[in-house]
């Protein structure tokens, strides 16, 4: 499903970036970066929109011919960017199947959070997190 | 419930193990109120991570301290915070009239002077949950009567109102000196 998952800490550095053809990485790094920009433009944007749980989650940022990245902030501005190949239809519907991931995502960076041993800001280096990351980019190979 | 007196007696060994633990000197230099304003600093940005997971995003600062005098002083201490007030440029008074930390030790003027020692976990818990959405800040807590505590959060937004902040935390350090 997801080609690529970045989880960025609210200074815009990345706290844990990982894609799954492993060759091309770069390419994704820069796609995360650039799709940053989308990101704030929309938290800005949405400070007149109405208040609802769906604020959460931004929705499409942006497409280019061979992905489509999708975002999502924490109330504690923590941005989860995702990167999916157009071509997979599973996805059609996408804000579901977005919700939920980002979801399991959200859900994930907060057990990481509450572990007395990570301290905000560092990189994320949770054994669990990790599964639950492959399990979501696993169907693509 | 069973659940607030864990919470409540946990909290009450923590204070006591700090200032046990501590070394020479720290009793008086204010390094064991450190130490517990970071823990509870620590543990506010974990709490509130878990709590604001499925909320709505905040529209504004006073939306985030409604938030907390609510929902998060519910989840914590089981009941809201009794009055809230603010001067609009940063400053927010939180008054709470039976603070669940100070109830079981006394109902007057007993005890006054170890009061800070237990408010300090709390005022971290604060900090810690307004720096995680965004608010730098300053928390104090002033205790006038048992159980009833006001809680005074200084945000710093922009650098006059750190200075200011600065100045009244110099302030209010010099008064307490004066009391000694």
């Amino acid at each position: 499903m997801a080609v690529c998952v970045a989880v960025i800490a609210k200074e815009n550095y990345p706290l844990y970036i990982r894609s799954v053809p492993t060759e091309n990485e770069l390419k994704f790094h820069y796609m995360v970066h650039t799709s940053l920009d989308v990101v704030d433009e929309k938290i800005s944007a949405m400070g007149k929109a109405l208040v609802d749980q769906r604020e959460l989650y931004l929705g499409l940022l942006y497409p280019t011919e061979d992905y489509k990245v999708y975002g999502y902030v924490t109330n504690s501005k923590v941005k989860f960017v995702m990167v999916v190949d157009s071509s997979n239809t599973a996805l059609r519907d996408n804000e579901i199947r977005s919700v939920s991931m980002f979801r399991k995502l959200h859900n994930s960076y907060t057990d990481v959070m509450c572990n007395p041993f990570y301290n905000p800001g560092d990189r994320i280096q949770s054994r669990a997190f990790d599964g639950m990351v492959t399990s979501m980019m696993i169907q693509v190979c | 419930m069973a659940d607030e007196a864990l919470f409540l007696l946990l909290h009450n060994e923590m204070v006591s193990g700090v200032y046990k633990s501590a070394e020479q000197g720290e009793v008086e230099n204010g390094r064991c109120i450190t130490k517990l304003e970071n823990m509870g600093f620590r543990v506010g940005q974990g709490l509130i991570e878990r709590f604001t997971k499925d909320t709505a995003r905040f529209k504004d600062e006073l939306d985030i301290m409604k938030f907390i005098c609510k929902d998060f002083w519910t989840t914590v201490f089981k009941k809201q915070i009794d009055n809230l007030r603010t001067n609009h440029q940063g400053i927010y008074v939180l008054q709470d009239n039976k603070f669940r930390l100070l109830t079981q030790m006394s109902a007057g003027k007993q005890y006054l002077e170890h009061a800070s020692k237990y408010l300090a976990f709390t005022c971290g818990l604060i900090r810690g949950g307004l720096s995680n959405l965004g608010i730098k800040s300053i928390v104090t807590a002033e205790v006038s009567s048992m159980p009833a505590c006001k809680l005074t959060s200084y945000f710093l937004t922009n650098v006059f109102s750190s200075y200011l902040s600065g100045l009244v935390v110099f302030v209010s350090c010099f008064c307490y000196l004066e009391d000694i």
